[in-house]
């Protein structure tokens, strides 16, 4: 359903984020996307939406290279892709309806979202998933009221409201604590479940990426190293995708220990 | 630089690295800047015998105020302040209504280059005439009265105002405003929902500002002939109605204090 072809980015100052990457993501399939940071992780869910713009290669969405869009044909896309951001990103002034609702902005006209006169179909779609999430009650709070679990599932709810056929998570519970972030990433592997919709999910902690999705692709400088079942990520797999011989090598392999002991 | 070890450093006491490193060039800066205060203040001449005759007619001013005269002259104080709160009001809506998109086109993060600069540049011809210039030109133009104190201050607000603004955007939270991007939205629903929630307790309060600065320069403006309670209080100076002209200052911080105590209302609900 995604497909990406020699996808790369190079930025202006010369980093070299993303090396000719290809990779097929089968429609409903949930994948995670490991390495260490600077990988190109982020860099790489955010050229799929152009929210960057890759150097060149090409990004397929059912056949539609979405790198060739004009401005027009990019906002319809980007319906498609739901995006779940690591600190939450919701719009701390507004409620916590309206941003679920704006994940319906590429739906309809300017006037409508000013005035916050959204489709009946929106407003009952909003309700179902904040009470699907457990947050019906807080409809009408502050966003900046809310706890660190609760805002991202409000930001659960912003992206799935889109009904997008492709989930681009970007580090779901880097600013959580582990009990949330287990409820977070069970969450969202749930709902792509129920809704059959595919996902990339950034995440450093690879013993998360292990307990909750079928198949883990490692980043290295901008290059896949690993694609495969969480199971076949053995010691030396970890130590190739996070590799030995850069400065902060002995702090990496001290996680890594961790990461396996907590993986076994 | 020379990598030192621990045992060389113990007992060695510490202070924070001088901004300039040169000990001698940071001397020479400070010796030179003292001996610049020194000179400066030394080249203004004060007549002290002047002094001595001007307190009495400073002294006068401020006994004024015991006894400030809100009666003979009302009709004109009332009908300048009317004209005040009007150039207030007009010049502060029309300014603000024009600061707005100017400011998003200040701003760098959302602004692409050319109506950056376009932009830029009209926030800085606007903040380069002071008001009272921009004022003697208008009069000029349009002569005595109101409309071109209206003009001058609606003016004077669009660099005021875009300037701040742009700022508050360009410091905003990026990732909100990407967000909304990837949810699809235009660029208007963009900036209605990604930017606009972020700025606005700014944009409100700079808003009550300025109004308040407004006031204030309308009372300056009458002074070059461009009406409001400034044309009032000048009259009054000039007549040595110091009665008169105490009336009418009582009158503005009256008037100057409700808006500040106003603007920390409103500030206080938009937070």
């Amino acid at each position: 359903m995604l497909r990406l072809q020699k996808l790369t980015k190079t930025y202006k100052t010369g980093d070299q984020a993303l090396k000719a990457i290809d990779l097929d993501v089968p429609k409903g399939q949930v994948l995670a996307l490991i390495g260490p940071s600077g990988a190109g992780k982020s860099t790489l869910i955010r050229c799929i939406n152009r929210l960057v713009e890759p150097t060149s290669g090409e990004v397929l969405l059912e056949d539609v290279n979405l790198v060739k869009l004009g401005s027009g044909a990019l906002r319809k896309a980007r319906r498609e892709m739901g995006m779940i951001f690591q600190e939450y990103a919701l719009v701390e002034r507004l409620t916590v309806m309206e941003n679920v609702l704006s994940g319906r902005l590429g739906y309809v006209g300017f006037w409508r979202s000013f005035l916050r006169r959204y489709p009946q179909s929106d407003v009952d779609e909003a309700f179902r998933l904040l009470d699907r999430v457990g947050l019906l009650h807080m409809a009408d709070k502050r966003a900046d009221e809310l706890s660190g679990g609760q805002r991202q599932r409000v930001g659960i709810c912003r992206a799935l409201i889109q009904n997008p056929k492709l989930l681009l998570v970007d580090e779901p519970t880097a600013s959580l604590d582990p009990k949330t972030s287990r409820q977070i990433m069970r969450l969202i592997t749930e709902l792509c479940l129920e809704r059959g919709l595919a996902a990339i999910i950034n995440i450093h902690d690879v013993a998360l990426a292990q307990m909750f999705v079928p198949r883990v692709v490692g980043l290295r400088f901008g290059e896949i190293v690993y694609d495969g079942l969480p199971t076949g990520l053995t010691p030396d797999k970890l130590t190739e995708i996070y590799g030995e011989e850069d400065w902060e090598a002995t702090i990496e392999k001290v996680d890594e220990d961790e990461e396996i002991e907590a993986a076994e | 630089m020379s990598h030192l070890e621990l045992d060389d450093m113990l007992g060695k006491g510490w202070r924070k690295p001088a901004f300039v490193k040169n000990s001698m060039l940071r001397w020479t800066l400070i010796g030179g800047f003292v001996a610049y205060l020194i000179a400066a203040f030394m080249t203004i001449e004060v007549n002290w015998s002047r002094v001595y005759e001007g307190l009495d007619r400073g002294w006068a001013f401020v006994l004024a105020f015991t006894s400030p005269d809100f009666i003979s002259r009302w009709s004109d104080i009332w009908s300048g302040l009317l004209e005040s709160i009007v150039m207030t009001v007009a010049s502060s809506v029309v300014g603000i209504l024009i600061s707005i998109p100017i400011g998003l086109g200040a701003a760098r993060n959302i602004a692409p280059l050319p109506v950056y600069v376009i932009c830029r540049g009209i926030v800085a011809i606007s903040r380069a005439l002071q008001e009272i210039i921009v004022a003697i030109l208008l009069v000029a133009i349009f002569g005595f009265g109101p409309l071109a104190g209206f003009l001058t201050l609606s003016f004077a607000t669009i660099g005021f105002l875009s300037k701040l603004l742009a700022e508050d955007i360009e410091a905003m939270d990026k990732v909100q405003a990407e967000a909304i991007k990837a949810s699809g939205a235009r660029w208007m629903q963009w900036i209605n929902y990604g930017v606009q929630p972020q700025v606005m307790p700014r944009l409100v309060g700079l808003s009550m500002y300025r109004i308040d600065i407004n006031f204030r320069e309308s009372a300056i403006l009458g002074l070059v002939g461009a009406g409001g309670i400034g044309a009032t209080l000048n009259t009054a100076f000039d007549r040595y109605e110091y009665d008169t002209a105490a009336a009418i200052l009582i009158l503005i911080i009256g008037i100057v204090m409700v808006l500040e105590y106003l603007s920390g209302i409103i500030r206080a609900r938009v937070q």
